[in-house]
């Protein structure tokens, strides 16, 4: 009679970290590496990673002087983002959790849209509803962000499995950081993508906090990637700080699941460098200490030694890009600051299909109270 | 099922037939698109979202209503908001969720509850009760059929007791539209689901011993619910009875009564009355004392006509 597990400790066996560039970007030798990346591909790759950090910083600030209420950067996990984006196929369905508009990025949402959503314009398709950094586009097959934790997860199962039943060549991509993880949705998720048999990649970003809560008050088992292999789905740990293994490990998830109509769930282990979000401070909950030695390790600098040593870039090309992309940010924020928000009308339509009759009489009632009283409206809100 | 191939039918216990046999027969005519889930309803719901957002039509049973809190979240932040939050980009409008619902005689604290003023106050949600086979029949397909998420109770106790022709072949009955049960000049009795038989059975005893003549409205959809027909019927009637087994406080009937008040105001004769469930869980022994029976009904009647 033997029981199995326990609590981990130092000397207990973990599931082993696919990574092919070390700590500094130098590429490790003999290591496994099914999809290389060419000098196109590594570019444009390394191009949005930095784009995204530079788009990042200047919208967290532009949060900070009060343009709008809120933002969210996802630094230190542009690799695992942005890897994981450029593994999966334009048509797959992303439903992502906040940290993840790499992905937009690199599909080609543009700054003006994300400074839309930002600002909560009449140009955005939210309409100004939610809260900033709630994007989604669906043009680039990307869901509509919701705060609630997990509750995506469900979804790109039940979304993988239409697909598995159109027959389709695509697969539902969810993303999650290790504290959503937590949810009871988490496992609903999981398994009913395994026993239905559902198209779906999980992936986990493992970026060490779920706001003030470290990982190890999170889980007491070996992490995220473990519990795959609990519901009968393969699963797999990665670097997420190297931006080349995220995307051989996402490549290869989605052949498995398409090949085997079942799900995959990838664990990428990485550092959230910044703050939760402009809401939070970090240094209440953690050391510098900590923080100095993972930006040490920034993924992005990684990646673009490896490109140096590659000679695919350089600094002078660093600089243009970095200068560039700060420009079209700032622009893209300017333009956007000054588009008319929504009309009083959009808080009423799209509750349903066609609005009922207590919501045209409650839209007549608020126009009347947005004449009576012009200052609860926004300056630039229509009044109809 | 036959005219939507992209209906699918799926929870728990449903291939076999369902533990209430409503689903007998799918799975030998439909093969998988009449699947068993695993027993968790935060997956149901939330995987029938995923569906409806590739452009199918699912089809969700939740086992008994007493058990569907577990989505409240997935039903409430999600499926509801999914519309409105993308502008329209994206929605979870083909989705519907069926759930047993109400007493059934022996079904105490969890497998009687009467859940609908939840998911009333979810703005997003449509909120549909049936009063039999004929009238299940034709709201659930306009449900399934409805671009907006919806919820639909089937009272249980009508399962087995409630016999009716039913026209075969395909045919919808409008959402958002009561139903006139009886015509009648003294009061306004509304329902919903079983409650409604409570209702009629009140009102033919009151017809018969006291001369009463009530108007009987099967509301069949609470959320949006028919302002019209109620509104018109209490300024016919001048007086206004809601009655229904979920608990009194906060009940759909609280909102009929609050609008009917403000709307009917001056033609009103009595003061609405309600006629509910205690504000206890559903308990076993007592139910015939919880339940808002016909006598409960007859006596709210004679005293309102008498105010």
């Amino acid at each position: 009679m033997e029981f199995l597990g326990g609590p981990l400790t130092p000397s207990s066996p973990r599931i082993p970290c696919y990574r092919t560039l070390d700590g500094t970007g130098k590429h490790i030798p003999d290591a496994v590496v099914p999809h290389d990346l060419q000098q196109q591909d590594a570019v444009a790759l390394y191009t949005a990673m930095a784009k995204l950090q530079v788009m990042d910083t200047i919208c967290y600030d532009a949060q900070r002087q009060g343009r709008f209420s809120f933002f969210m950067t996802c630094a230190g996990e542009e690799a695992t983002v942005v890897g994981s984006a450029a593994g999966l196929d334009p048509r797959d369905m992303v439903f992502s959790q906040y940290r993840e508009h790499g992905v937009l990025l690199w599909r080609g949402f543009s700054f003006d849209d994300f400074a839309n959503q930002l600002y909560g314009n009449s140009l955005e398709p939210g309409q100004g509803r939610q809260m900033p950094i709630h994007y989604g586009s669906k043009e680039l097959n990307y869901q509509t962000v919701s705060s609630p934790l997990a509750t995506q997860l469900p979804h790109a199962a039940g979304a993988a499995y239409a697909m598995k039943l159109d027959g389709a060549d695509t697969v539902a991509a969810a993303y999650f950081g290790e504290g959503a993880s937590s949810e009871g949705d988490f496992h609903a998720a999981l398994n009913f993508a395994a026993t239905l048999g559902a198209p779906c990649l999980f992936i986990c970003r493992n970026n060490g906090y779920a706001i003030s809560t470290p990982a190890n008050e999170q889980y007491a088992g070996d992490g995220i990637a473990c519990r795959g292999t609990a519901y009968g789905m393969p699963a797999i740990r990665v670097d997420g700080g190297d931006a080349r293994a995220v995307y051989c490990a996402t490549r290869a998830a989605r052949e498995i699941a398409l090949r085997d109509g079942c799900p995959v769930l990838i664990e990428a282990m990485s550092y959230r460098s910044g703050h939760h979000s402009t809401s939070d401070d970090s240094s209440r909950y953690r050391t510098r200490e900590e923080m100095v030695a993972w930006r040490a390790r920034d993924p992005v600098v990684r990646f673009r030694h490896w490109l140096v040593a590659n000679a695919w870039w350089d600094e002078e090309r660093e600089k243009q890009l970095r200068h560039a992309t700060r420009q079209q940010v700032i622009e893209a924020l300017e333009k956007a600051s000054k588009v008319a928000k929504p009309p009083v009308s959009a808080l009423f339509s799209d509750v349903y299909a066609d609005m009922p009759w207590h919501l045209q009489e409650q839209l007549q009632e608020t126009l009347q109270v947005a004449r009576r009283h012009p200052h609860l409206c926004p300056p630039d809100m229509p009044v109809q | 099922m036959d005219s939507n191939d992209k209906a699918l039918v799926f929870g728990e216990d449903v291939a076999f037939g369902g533990v209430f046999r409503c689903t007998v027969g799918l799975l030998e005519r439909y093969g998988r698109r009449c699947f068993n889930t695993p027993l968790c309803e935060q997956g149901i719901v939330g995987f029938g979202i995923g569906l409806a957002t590739q452009g199918y039509t699912p089809i969700a049973e939740i086992q008994f209503a007493d058990y569907i809190y577990p989505a409240f979240d997935q039903l409430v932040n999600e499926a509801a908001k999914y519309r409105y939050r993308s502008g329209g980009t994206f929605t979870a409008g083909g989705l519907t969720v069926r759930a047993p619902y109400g007493a059934v005689g022996h079904g105490g604290h969890y497998h009687s509850q009467s859940v609908e003023s939840f998911f009333t106050h979810v703005p997003g949600l449509k909120v549909v009760v049936p009063s039999s086979p004929a009238q299940a029949k034709g709201l659930l397909l306009s449900c399934i059929q409805d671009p907006d998420p919806c919820i639909f109770f089937e009272p249980k106790m009508l399962y087995r007791t409630s016999v009716e022709e039913v026209p075969v072949g395909e045919y919808t009955i409008p959402l958002g539209q009561a139903q006139m049960l009886r015509e009648g000049a003294d009061i306004t009795l509304i329902g919903w689901g079983a409650q409604v038989h409570v209702l009629a059975q009140a009102a033919q005893a009151v017809a018969d011993a006291d001369g009463i003549s009530c108007e009987v409205l099967d509301l069949r959809t609470l959320l949006p619910w028919d302002v019209q027909a109620v509104t018109a019927s209490v300024n016919k009637t001048g007086r206004l009875l809601v009655s229904h087994e979920a608990p009194l406080s906060s009940g759909f009937g609280a909102e009929l009564v609050a609008e009917v008040s403000r709307r009917c105001f001056l033609r009103l004769e009595a003061p609405p009355v309600r006629v509910c469930g205690s504000d206890t869980p559903f308990p076993l022994v007592f139910e015939p004392l919880y339940l808002p029976g016909v006598e409960r009904v007859v006596d709210a009647i004679r005293a309102t006509v008498r105010f």
